[in-house]
């Protein structure tokens, strides 16, 4: 396995990224490998850690008691899965379910928030490379709410 | 809703519409529009030395057209307009009227001679004869289930026109270029044109509407005619009313041979010549058209467009008057009574609601867009499409537009309005250095 | 403006509202290619563009797929074995696969888009060498709404399939999320590949944008468009977009031909 420095240095949201802006991510950082159907995180609980996916597809959703987990998206390889641990009160909003064979970077969230507190340009700068994704994912979120293959209603 | 169209990172990638672009400057040549004149142009002496007929001659001419077994239609008083009507003699050209034409203005004006070509032309044009409002396709029967079609042959009227203006000689022309392209002719243009008459007469009396000086079509036809007519009628109840005829086909030389009129004399073609040299100073070189395919191709967005929409009616007048307009709907018709199916082909304007319907929607919903559809379809992208400008400077859209929308006043506003920059002021975009100054 | 008398020959629902008719001609269509499109005539009813589903060389049975959005569609989608209709066509300029010789390819298609890309796909699979690495990127309204199931499986043998859905339904375990969010699954640079796109006139401008940011030119990127139609050859002016006739100068489009012009409203 590539050592979590070269993994990161490898991810676009990382790229271009000084040297010692990684050493410190990759103080926060480990390879992590998940089976199939493991939870990652589950509504209201601690929001804690957060991943970036390598491998794999992860299911993000909301449980309900006549359909069970209910997915609204799913993330696979190169983008992140749980912002929560970035925001107060640091709880997770959603579930969040592996459907195949993961392989992330996990990262801890109260590292990484503490040294981003500690250096605001070094949390300036990785805050934009999260928000890329964020935006992303907003982005998708608004089209998918615009329904564009609903047929219009014959009249 | 800036988040939809990503970061400003991503604007300096994509040149997306809010950009201000460059003007196209590609060959270095700035296109002009091309004036749409018939080809070939007619040599004035080509079927023999210009002739002269009376006002008798004409009533026979017209009798002979319609002897040869031709529909034969020209301008007739019909209730409170000029139309274009089917004519038996020179007893129906109205005789001693004129019309007075403006901004959503029309009146025939009793003239103080006895001119049987003194107005201007009429409100409706000859668009109606070589393309109907309606010209059915096909009828289909269902008969146990099995489809069976009928195709309608169409007509041939093999029609004669007498008193075509250049311009509408140059509609014709325009109109030709669209249904008559080598790849997919159409029947019913085809058929109505193949055989057809053309006896053009010059303007001696263009209204304050008219601008073909301007669109380089008239006010004398230089060729698409079989004769040309400029009629010379200097003071009232004259005895010397008389017409400078010219052949432009060998069919309208044989038809003026049977006439046996003797040749005009010098002083007789310079009359016919000053006529029309009149004509053109009064029409004068009203509007500038020489640069409107770019100026409305870089101006889409023009703050002009809700100024017009703020008083058109989106009535379609315009496009149902306009000699070139050839949109039209093919529709399934059900006639009571009958349990076969009609499929025809009737005329559609860019401004109704249901022109550009699409399932779920409508791409141009506002009567701005209608309208900006309209005139730069008409006056830019025609080009583009056809290798000619659709407008010929008849003015019947200014006359016909019950609010009296000027489309010279409109291309002026355009050209006021245009920034040379691709967008107004107010919708410049941010620039990486902040707001635009 | 006459058409030809046609039979369907059979009727496949591929969802909600999605109907495949299998069509009988009395002869086959004068060279047909992929992006094409005939006008279908339900009797007493009207015309509509429908693109070929299917482009089979030298036979007299044609597909295509049909949503049903009006009433001309409806009575379409209507249609049993054995009803007949009329056809005419085929019509307009299609995708132009040459520059994809060679090159990487992505197919992105949401909703009834994939009919028109169809025979993309199936023309690659047919000189599969020919081109290097193919990916089809598949988005649907919900599971139910997946066109040619069959088919895409068949093709996620030899190509990259990647399918997604807006909105999940019990027993889904693919991907949710909008079709462009798929290009992220195509590991390989594709800086010289080129692209078909079609759907929704927003999904394909979303979706040439996000090719555009993964490195496809402009010009490596195919769009078709949709207007209204009444003729189909150049007369009836409708389907006019800028200077462009939809049904003769498209419905395929480069990318770099339409794009400033997507972005005029109302245009």
């Amino acid at each position: 396995m590539k050592s979590i420095m070269e993994t990161l240095a490898a991810q676009p949201i990382f790229a271009d990224i000084d040297e010692s802006t990684l050493t410190l991510l990759a103080g926060c950082a480990r390879h992590q490998r998940i089976h199939a159907g493991t939870r990652l995180f589950t509504e209201g609980a601690p929001a804690t850690d957060f991943h970036l996916i390598r491998e794999g597809r992860v299911a993000l959703g909301i449980y309900t008691p006549h359909a069970g987990l209910v997915t609204l998206e799913t993330r696979g390889p190169g983008q992140i899965v749980g912002w929560s641990w970035l925001f107060p009160p640091y709880r997770w909003h959603f579930d969040a379910e592996a459907l195949e064979p993961l392989a992330t970077i996990q990262f801890d969230g109260h590292c990484i928030r503490g040294k981003c507190d500690s250096d605001p340009v070094l949390g300036y700068d990785l805050m934009k490379r999260f928000s890329t994704l964020l935006d992303a994912d907003l982005r998708s979120t608004h089209l998918r709410l615009l329904d564009v293959y609903h047929r219009a209603p014959t009249s | 809703m800036e988040d939809m169209f990503g970061s400003d990172d991503s604007r300096t990638r994509y040149p997306t519409t809010l950009e201000p672009e460059p003007a196209q400057q590609d060959d270095g040549a700035v296109r002009k529009p091309v004036a749409p004149q018939p080809q070939p142009q007619i040599e004035p002496q080509a079927f023999g030395g210009p002739l002269i007929l009376t006002v008798a001659d004409v009533d026979q001419l017209i009798r002979r057209l319609g002897a040869d077994g031709r529909t034969v239609i020209g301008p007739k008083v019909d209730g409170p307009v000029i139309g274009y009507q089917p004519i038996g003699g020179a007893a129906d050209l109205p005789s001693g009227w004129g019309d007075e034409q403006g901004p959503g203005h029309y009146r025939l004006r009793r003239r103080d001679d006895d001119a049987l070509f003194g107005y201007a032309l009429a409100p409706t044009s000859w668009k109606r004869y070589v393309f109907p409002a309606r010209s059915e396709l096909f009828r289909a029967r269902r008969e146990d289930g099995a489809l069976a079609i009928t195709t309608i042959p169409p007509a041939r009227p093999r029609y004669a026109f007498i008193g075509m203006r250049a311009c509408e000689i140059a509609a014709l022309d325009v109109q030709r270029r669209v249904f008559m392209r080598p790849e997919a002719p159409d029947p019913t243009y085809a058929a109505n044109t193949q055989d057809m008459f053309v006896v053009a007469v010059s303007c001696g009396s263009p209204a304050a509407t008219c601008f073909c000086v301007s669109a380089g079509t008239g006010p004398e036809a230089s060729g698409g005619y079989d004769i040309r007519l400029t009629e010379v009628n200097s003071t009232p109840n004259s005895p010397d009313h008389y017409f400078v005829a010219n052949a432009g086909t060998q069919a309208g030389a044989d038809v003026l041979a049977q006439l046996a009129c003797k040749p005009a004399s010098d002083s007789e073609t310079g009359a016919a010549t000053q006529i029309v040299q009149a004509a053109a100073t009064a029409i004068g070189q009203g509007v500038k058209l020489d640069d409107v395919h770019e100026l409305l191709a870089r101006n889409r967005e023009n703050p002009r467009w809700d100024d017009v929409a703020a008083r058109c009616l989106s009535c379609g007048n315009c496009t149902m008057s306009c000699p070139t307009c050839f949109c039209s709907d093919v529709v399934d018709e059900n006639p009571i009574g009958d349990d076969g199916v009609v499929r025809a082909r009737v005329w559609a304007s860019c401004f109704g609601v249901s022109y550009s319907q699409m399932h779920g929607g409508n791409a141009r919903t506002s009567t701005s867009s209608r309208y900006r559809q309209w005139l730069t379809h008409k006056m830019s992208t025609w080009v583009d499409q056809f290798d000619v400008s659709g407008c010929v400077g008849c003015g019947r859209c200014i006359t016909t537009c019950p609010v009296g929308i000027d489309i010279r006043t409109e291309l002026e506003a355009i050209r006021a309005t245009d920034t040379a920059t691709k967008y107004p002021e107010s919708v410049r975009p941010q620039t990486d250095e902040g707001l635009a100054t | 403006m006459t058409p030809t008398v046609a039979r369907v020959v059979d009727r496949v629902v591929e969802g909600p509202g999605t109907v495949t008719l299998v069509i009988e001609l009395s002869d086959a269509l004068t060279a047909p290619a992929p992006g094409q499109f005939n006008m279908l005539w339900a009797y007493g009813v009207g015309e509509v563009p429908i693109s070929l589903c299917a482009v089979p060389p030298l036979t007299n049975v044609i597909l295509h797929t049909i949503h049903d959005v009006g009433a001309v569609s409806h009575a379409l989608c209507e249609l049993r074995p054995g009803d007949q209709l009329g056809v005419r066509g085929p019509f307009g300029i299609g995708w132009d696969l040459t520059p994809a010789r060679g090159q990487d390819v992505v197919v992105m298609a949401g909703g009834i888009g994939l009919a028109p890309l169809r025979p993309v796909v199936e023309a690659i699979l047919a000189d599969r060498e020919a081109y290097g690495q193919v990916a089809v990127l598949l988005g649907a309204r919900t599971p139910n709404d997946l066109l040619f199931p069959a088919e895409t499986a068949a093709w996620s043998l030899s190509l990259q399939v990647e399918t997604t859905v807006d909105r999940s339904a019990p027993g889904w375990t693919g991907d949710v999320g909008v079709v462009t969010t798929l290009l992220g699954r195509i590991r390989h640079n594709l800086t010289d590949a080129v692209a078909f796109v079609c759907g929704p006139e927003v999904m394909m401008r979303f979706g040439a944008r996000a090719l555009l940011d993964r490195g496809v030119s402009a010009e490596g990127i195919q769009v078709s468009m949709e207007r209204n139609m009444q003729c189909a050859v150049t007369m009836c002016g409708h389907c006019q977009f800028g200077e462009l006739f939809v049904c003769s100068d498209g419905p395929v489009f480069p990318w770099a031909r339409v794009e400033s012009m997507l972005g005029v409203r109302e245009l």
